[in-house]
């Protein structure tokens, strides 16, 4: 893949990613991968669910609208679900947000779902270093974002909920 | 520091993990950052939080500053999430009003640049203040649990666990697949590094086992199904069919005299096919219980339907039953220990030692029950001729240390090819040749163990083999194995003649891992060894509450350390049955049944049946005690009725805006 930076996109621009761990299997890798000292792109933050069941797509979406360039969801291997199987609900939601968001217009890469097993910490780092890569070929999601690094005045401000309403027109 | 009416007071605590944190994220800045953030009362750094003054100061904070909710920006919640809603609680603070940033594990120590592994570290912060303004004080509730354990496997590690908790007073229930308990150490002539009998400290356990009045032996079983949770498992027990009614039997022999087949021709499990069996038979004299067993693939009766029965009639207690069924049994656990063991690697993988092409390449468990005293050739050592080899190579390695095969060291085959090596100069007094890659041998006792085999006159050759061949090259390798590999001590490649190779072959995961982990809900790492819950501070312990490894199934090891893993995993649940409670993390889903639609659609969801439809009120209910806090009903709920404890909606939403609004 080329490094090459898109037309009109500022050198050092860096996405932002959310990413959406299962407690049991993927948080538990990313932990392993600091524990193995793996170091990747810096890109991701990591929200912990108990189970990729508890997913809604509007957290997706939300994400998306806030400014995230990009979501990552991650849960145990198929039959592997702490629940059972959280993940095969996690699956069939995530097929239809996909028909949603291309609807939308929004790039196939940008919201990735996968399979990390707790014992995967390289897979961690593999697919978010991919992730990052890939999305830095796209350039930031334009989708006007309520939100913008530094948006927010810090002192005295109330946490808005207007974000919330327009995110849940999407 | 701002303050605004409408947002609790936080306080936000960066830790500097000694130099693990702060090396790669500027905690000062951070801290500063934090105490800017909306709700922001105090912003602290300290080298280690979850020490003795890291956790007062916590504590001094929410009695002296009136704090209403607390983050602590440190390691993984999965390590010290406890420990810290302790602190809060001992402040008197709700735990729940709490909330961790992660900043070790997924910022300092995967981040190579500083500057941004600050931000990254600011953003998650600024996500957990954000987050925990919305959290709300919960209670854990409390449940009774049993008294009685679980033991899946019957080897050592199964074995001291079952008598440490029946000791104790405890039922225990020890589930073994295979006829007789014992394992892989009751194959074994000597142990190492003592040499003492294997024998002779082994069966006295197993019958203390099969004799304990706490003690329900259930051999030649597996586990179906298991269901419930810590302190309140029901487990579903299948007992095959031996064919034999266990109670009746005293194991006199008599049946197998009896059986038509008047010499024994089917290959001995136990004796690693070195022996023969009849389908009627003990697996070996000690076997425990001390039981005949039936092999349904072996027997005329059981396979071709045409037989004279006469090892019905010479049973004179009337214990042999053809037509046995396999059993069902349901029993009730507070508590589970997995102790599965290993398998050892199949050289047959490695085709160029020529085991099963040789007749006298040997694998190191079937040289195991050679030298047993009550083994197939009652301890000698012997080649496929019956001849006495006078020259044995001993090959360590083999399917260990090895991308082709298994990349670990399987821990234990250094020791136990020396104590072969004794063994079979003992036994033969044949020459032995010791191929190493590097001798490894940490363990009490243990180097002085392998000065002594320096000491009796074993040749150590360093290097690994290439290949074994019987295809000579000179006139002194004829009628030979020859042994080539390159000595890597003086730099040449060596053709050593020998009479009979050992493969000291490795120890991998039991080809039904994955399946048995599924079963009790436990996590493998990628080799396929049983998950401990932490590598040093948790190491038989799961990530499921109330089910405990002990043993090779966790990785390879000896019998000192399986046992002491056994003692460990035992005391823990006797700790949980003592406690006599098992507390739920409030994380459980509710209804709001004004907003309820009673459309159903979260029924479905639940793979615990912890939702039902009020029919009178037309609305979903949800069992506190049966959910175990997936979310995944929530997630599913088109009217947004329910929410989950812990993880509600509104907290998200709010960890996701702190993400993104301020880096
Ligand atoms: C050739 C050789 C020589 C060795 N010599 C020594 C020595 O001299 N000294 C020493 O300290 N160590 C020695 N070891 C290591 C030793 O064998 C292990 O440390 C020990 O056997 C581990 O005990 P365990 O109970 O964990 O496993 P195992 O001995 O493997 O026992 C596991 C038991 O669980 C049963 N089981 C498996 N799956 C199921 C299931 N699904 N349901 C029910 N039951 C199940 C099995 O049938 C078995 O009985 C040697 C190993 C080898 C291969
Ligand atoms: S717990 Fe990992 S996906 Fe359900």
């Amino acid at each position: 893949m080329s490094e090459q930076v898109p037309v009109g996109q500022p050198p050092d621009w860096e996405p932002r990613i959310v990413a959406f761990f299962c407690n049991w299997c993927t948080y538990t890798a990313s932990d392993l991968a600091g524990v193995s000292r793996m170091t990747y792109a810096p890109n991701t933050r990591v929200i912990r669910v108990m189970c990729s069941g508890r997913i809604d797509p509007q957290f997706v979406l939300m994400a998306l609208r806030q400014g995230a360039d990009g979501v990552l969801i991650g849960g145990c291997h198929p039959g592997d679900c702490h629940y059972q199987e959280g993940n095969y609900k996690c699956l069939r939601r995530f097929a239809m947000l996909k028909h949603y968001l291309a609807a939308m217009g929004i790039d196939d890469p940008r919201v990735r779902l996968e399979w990390i097993a707790a014992s995967e910490g390289d897979k961690v780092q593999r697919v978010t270093n991919d992730m990052v890569q890939r999305i830095k070929q796209l350039g930031p999601l334009k989708l006007e974002p309520v939100c913008q690094p530094g948006c927010r005045a810090m002192a005295g401000d109330q946490p808005s909920v207007g974000n919330r309403a327009v995110a849940a027109d999407i | 520091m701002s303050q605004s009416p409408a947002c609790p007071r936080i306080g936000v605590y960066v830790c500097h993990c000694g130099m693990n944190i702060a090396k790669q994220v500027a905690v000062e800045a951070v801290t500063e950052f934090a105490a800017r953030l909306p709700g922001v009362a105090v912003a602290r750094h300290y080298k280690f939080m979850c020490s003795d003054p890291g956790q007062e100061l916590i504590q001094q904070d929410i009695k002296e500053s009136g704090l209403e909710r607390v983050v602590v920006a440190s390691c993984s919640p999965l390590l010290h999430e406890a420990t810290f809603r302790k602190a809060c609680a001992a402040g008197g603070l709700n735990p729940f009003c709490f909330q961790m940033a992660n900043i070790r594990e997924q910022v300092a120590w995967v981040t190579a640049d500083k500057g941004r592994a600050t931000s990254k570290a600011k953003a998650l912060i600024a996500a957990a203040v954000e987050r925990v303004s919305r959290a709300q004080p919960l209670e854990r509730k409390r449940l009774a649990v049993g008294d009685k354990v679980v033991i899946v496997g019957g080897g050592i590690a199964g074995i001291h666990a079952a008598l440490t908790i029946a000791d104790a007073g405890k039922k225990v229930y020890l589930v073994e697949r295979e006829p007789t308990i014992g394992g892989h150490m009751a194959k074994f002539d000597k142990t190492f590094p003592t040499l003492d009998c294997a024998a002779c400290i082994l069966t006295p356990k197993m019958s203390s086992v099969k004799n304990h009045p706490n003690i329900e032996l259930m051999s030649y079983s597996e586990v179906e199904k298991v269901e419930g949770f810590a302190g309140n498992f029901k487990i579903t027990i299948q007992k095959k069919p031996r064919y034999v009614h266990e109670e009746l039997c005293v194991g006199c022999g008599e049946c197998v005299d009896a059986c038509v087949f008047p010499k024994a021709k089917f290959p001995s499990e136990f004796d690693e096919g070195l022996a023969l069996r009849k389908p009627v038979y003990m697996p070996f004299p000690q076997a425990t219980p001390a039981v005949v067993v039936i092999d349904p693939n072996t027997c005329l009766q059981l396979t071709k339907g045409k037989c004279k029965q006469k090892c019905v009639e010479a049973c004179q207690r009337g214990a042999i039953d053809l037509k046995q069924e396999p059993e069902q049994v349901e029993v009730e656990a507070a508590a589970v220990i997995v102790a599965t063991g290993f398998k050892t690697f199949d050289p047959r993988g490695l085709p160029q030692y020529g085991y099963g092409r040789y007749g006298n390449v040997y694998t190191s468990l079937e040289v195991e029950r050679m030298v047993n005293a009550s083994g197939p050739t009652g301890g000698e050592v012997v080649l496929k001729d019956g001849a006495k080899p006078r020259s044995v190579a001993i090959i360590h390695c083999v399917g260990s240390r090895d991308k082709k095969t298994h990349p670990w060291c399987s821990r234990v085959c250094c020791m136990y090819s020396l104590k072969l090596a004794h063994l079979v100069k003992e036994r033969s007094g044949a020459d032995v040749f010791s191929f190493y890659i590097d001798m490894r041998t940490p363990g009490k006792g243990y180097e002085e163990f392998y000065d002594r085999l320096l000491e009796e006159g074993v040749h150590f050759i360093r290097g690994r083999v290439s290949h074994i061949t019987d295809w000579a090259m000179t006139k002194a390798e004829e009628g030979k194995l020859v042994v080539s590999a390159e000595d890597s001590l003086i730099g040449v490649t060596r053709r050593i003649p020998v009479d009979m190779v050992i493969l000291s072959v490795g120890l991998e995961p039991q080809p039904d891992a994955q399946e048995v982990r599924k079963k009790f809900n436990i996590s493998c790492s990628q080799e396929g060894w049983f998950l401990e819950r932490h590598p040093k501070l948790a190491p038989v312990a799961t990530f499921t509450d109330g089910v405990w490894i002990a043993g090779a199934c966790q990785g390879p090891k000896d019998i000192p350390d399986t046992v002491a893993q056994a003692g460990a995993a035992a005391s823990e649940a006797l700790a949980l049955i003592d406690k006599g409670y098992v507390e739920i993390e409030p994380n459980t889903a509710e209804v709001d049944p004004e907003a309820c639609s009673g459309c159903k659609t979260c029924l479905g969801m639940c793979p615990y049946h912890a939702i039902r439809r009020d029919e009178e009120k037309g609305v979903a209910v949800v069992n506190e005690a049966l959910c175990k806090g997936c979310g995944t009903c929530v997630a599913a709920c088109p009217s947004g009725a329910i929410s989950q404890h812990m993880f509600t909606d509104d907290e998200i939403y709010q960890e996701l805006e702190g993400i993104l609004s301020y880096v």
